[in-house]
């Protein structure tokens, strides 16, 4: 057992109202430089919907992660083979038309215009050539399902779903949809950092970041295509890859990530859990109906003491394990099973997990809207607007299973806590829902004080980074006194 | 005079150059050493322009490694016609899929305004150095032929002449005006070669191809550091 720490997320989509306030964080502190102005480390997408970059869930397009090739795994992009001949112009890169082209507005034309009869306007110039452009399409074209007939329903994970099922999912005025936020997964298979010929992606041991080290990136671009999130993005302007650091220097001095900490309907959670790294490779091979069943035996019980004894033969401090054991994460993904990884398919482990959303309640059957009563949702949940099937597409590789259980004990939950607040549910009746949705009393409460209630200081557990223990500290700090200062910081500069 | 000047100075400040800056350049400005590849910008044009031009180029520069490193094996192999023919034929076929990537990747650099955004004045005059080269081969290919031969036989001693510190002119006087120009445009390219975008030539990727899979960095010394309570 080769135990280590990693920094896990929890987004609880039921929560998120899809108000990009994530993305505005995470755009005002990271990518307002020279060539990252079309990346959004953070985005958040309506689902149905094509998502950014366009389609990115399409890896018969965009050949991302992993593929299991005579019992073997291997990258789907490009691996050892089949980089040396790729390396000139990689067949799968995304270009910047798949994203969109940044653009501001030409406002110095507010000022400037000669007088006339028309109000002047602010034309739209591209941030890369600073040429007028006809803006056809930005990174959330189709929010709330703006434009479906062009973008939701070109939606890779509607390719699964019967004809019924999708004229269900667009019948007017019963449309349903939810929003999906996505950042990256730094995932314990990571494609990005197995595709990088100069090997300078890495993912950091204490927490399990996964960076890209800007002074050995050559500009291969191999990570990009090989990211089946396409969160790996590529900046024009230096010729470089550059990713989501998940704030680390925040974290490091225990703040959760700007997008965490700006989040509006609290959605997100964050915590480290351990897991055994000796079995990685063997887990993210297994066949495609255990892969969320096998990642969650990967982590490991925080409160076990062969585990807490084998982590710390492994070098991790007492506060991580600590840490780890009242991480939020770990509750939701393996005490209560409503965590579950997004397209775990594509076979990289990711270690952000979602809990799947509830639909509206108002429901389709026979071909008739239908309005649930509210008593019955846990049995109603294959009738619900938003096909189980298709969140099965995206949370659950095809397997509605891991998506039923954690919807129903949603509704339990609900139920019970209907009980309790309303009181127009018997107890026997909640009960009896909770027991059949494996669900106790204690941890129905314990999932609503953690879902409805849970403050700052609940939701996000960040491990010690220890810092003062980093090896560059080992180091004379006075040694570029009066030189270089210190550290050595190069401007992003092409030459 | 004029043979000192292009086949003894230039070539040793060239190579000078090519260390110096080369080694500091990768050693103080790390970030700046990158292919700085624009298929991000622009991708079906890149295909047919760089593809074409690397293949090209590498085939040649192998070619003309083979000349330095093994004129014998290279003359022994010429010995039957077929041979050298076959030879002459390859090596020219190369030069002109290198020309009609490199004029490809001109051509897209002038049309495709987001690519121009990201030209600067080294990378235009890269490209009129690689223009000038690779045509300059090719009609030393047609009007001078038989150079797998030639160059083996006296291209080859001049240079290592050179390497060995102890330059010797008398290989280079007597030859053809293109051939010569073909030597200065090389070495004013090898000089050139650190200031320019041609630095990523020096970190072709060779350890990928036996590192592990995945990479993993620790900050410290896990079991050394560890808090012991």
């Amino acid at each position: 057992m080769d135990v280590r720490s990693q920094v896990s997320m929890l987004f609880h989509m039921d929560k998120c109202i899809g108000c990009h306030t994530c993305s505005i964080a995470c755009k005002n502190i990271w990518t307002d430089r020279k060539g990252t102005e079309y990346m959004w480390w953070n985005n958040v997408e309506t689902k149905p919907g094509t998502g950014y970059p366009t389609r990115w869930e399409d890896q018969l397009n965009y050949k991302g992660g992993w593929e299991v090739v005579d019992g073997e795994l291997q990258l789907k992009s490009t691996s050892r083979s089949k980089i040396i001949p790729n390396i000139f112009h990689n067949p799968s890169m995304p270009t910047m038309d798949d994203y969109y082209e940044p653009w501001t507005y030409k406002y110095s034309d507010l000022f400037d215009a000669p007088e006339g009869d028309d109000q002047p306007t602010a034309m739209p110039i591209s941030m890369v050539t600073g040429e007028y452009i006809d803006v056809k399409a930005g990174p959330n074209w189709d929010d709330d399902l703006g434009g479906s007939q062009v973008y939701a329903e070109n939606d890779p994970n509607l390719e699964a779903l019967t004809p019924e099922l999708r004229q269900q999912m667009f019948e007017i005025e019963r449309l349903a949809f939810f929003y999906l936020p996505r950042m990256c997964n730094h995932c314990l298979n990571p494609a990005c950092v197995a595709a990088c010929p100069s090997g300078a992606l890495y993912k950091r041991g204490e927490d399990g970041i996964v960076l890209v080290n800007q002074k050995q990136c050559r500009g291969w671009r191999s990570c990009v295509p090989a990211c089946p999130y396409k969160k790996v993005y590529f900046n024009w302007s230096t010729g470089k890859s550059e990713k989501c650091i998940l704030c680390y220097p925040r974290l490091e001095t225990k703040q959760p990530p700007a997008c965490h900490h700006s989040c509006v309907g609290r959605i997100r959670y964050l915590g480290n859990v351990l897991y055994d790294a000796s079995r990685i490779e063997e887990i993210a091979g297994c066949p495609e109906n255990e892969l969320i069943s096998k990642q969650r035996e990967l982590i490991l019980d925080p409160n076990d003491p062969e585990v807490i004894e084998a982590a710390k033969a492994n070098g991790i401090p007492d506060d991580v394990i600590t840490s780890a054991q009242q991480s939020p994460t770990y509750k939701f993904v393996m005490e209560w099973g409503l965590g579950l990884p997004l397209h775990p398919e594509f076979r990289t482990l990711p270690m952000l997990f979602y809990v799947p959303p509830l639909s509206p309640v108002l429901s389709s059957r026979n071909g008739e809207a239908t309005r649930n009563n509210g008593t019955d949702l846990l049995h109603e949940v294959d009738e619900a607007r938003v096909p189980i099937q298709y969140l099965a597409e995206i949370f659950g590789a095809g397997n509605t299973e891991p998506v039923r259980y954690a919807l129903r004990k949603q509704y339990a939950v609900r139920m019970w806590r209907r009980h309790v607040t309303v009181g127009d549910v018997d107890e026997a009746t909640a009960k009896a829902a909770l027991v059949e949705a494996d669900c106790t009393v204690d941890q129905a409460e314990a999932i609503y004080r953690l879902t409805s209630l849970a403050k700052y200081e609940e939701r996000f557990i960040i491990p010690p980074t220890h810092r003062e223990q980093a090896m560059e500290l080992l180091k004379d700090p006075m040694e570029n006194k009066q030189d270089t200062g210190f550290g050595f910081i190069e401007p992003p500069i092409r030459v | 005079m004029y043979d000192i000047l292009f086949f003894v100075a230039l070539p040793y400040v060239a190579l000078v150059l090519f260390f110096l800056v080369g080694i500091t350049r990768y050693r103080r400005r790390p970030f700046s050493v990158t292919s700085l590849s624009s298929q991000f910008l622009e991708n079906r044009k890149h295909f047919w322009s760089t593809v074409p031009f690397h293949y090209g180029v590498i085939g040649v520069l192998l070619l003309h490694l083979a000349g330095l490193m093994i004129p014998d094996t290279m003359l022994a192999w010429n010995a039957a016609p077929v041979r050298l023919v076959v030879l002459e034929v390859t090596g020219l076929a190369l030069g002109l899929m290198a020309l009609f990537g490199l004029v490809n990747s001109m051509i897209r650099r002038v049309q495709s305004p987001r690519i121009r955004i990201i030209t600067n004045k080294s990378d235009w005059v890269l490209l009129a150095l690689l223009l000038i080269q690779i045509v300059l081969g090719i009609l030393v290919a047609i009007y001078n032929g038989w150079g797998s031969s030639w160059f083996a036989a006296s291209a080859t001693p001049w240079l290592w002449s050179l390497f060995t510190l102890n330059p010797d002119l008398s290989y280079v006087a007597g030859m053809p005006l293109l051939v010569k120009l073909h030597i200065i445009n090389a070495f004013l390219m090898i000089g050139f070669f650190p200031f320019t975008r041609l630095i990523h030539v020096i970190v072709i990727p060779n350890p990928y191809l036996w590192r592990k899979t995945q990479v993993v960095r620790w900050n410290r010394d896990r079991k050394r550091l560890r808090i012991r309570d």
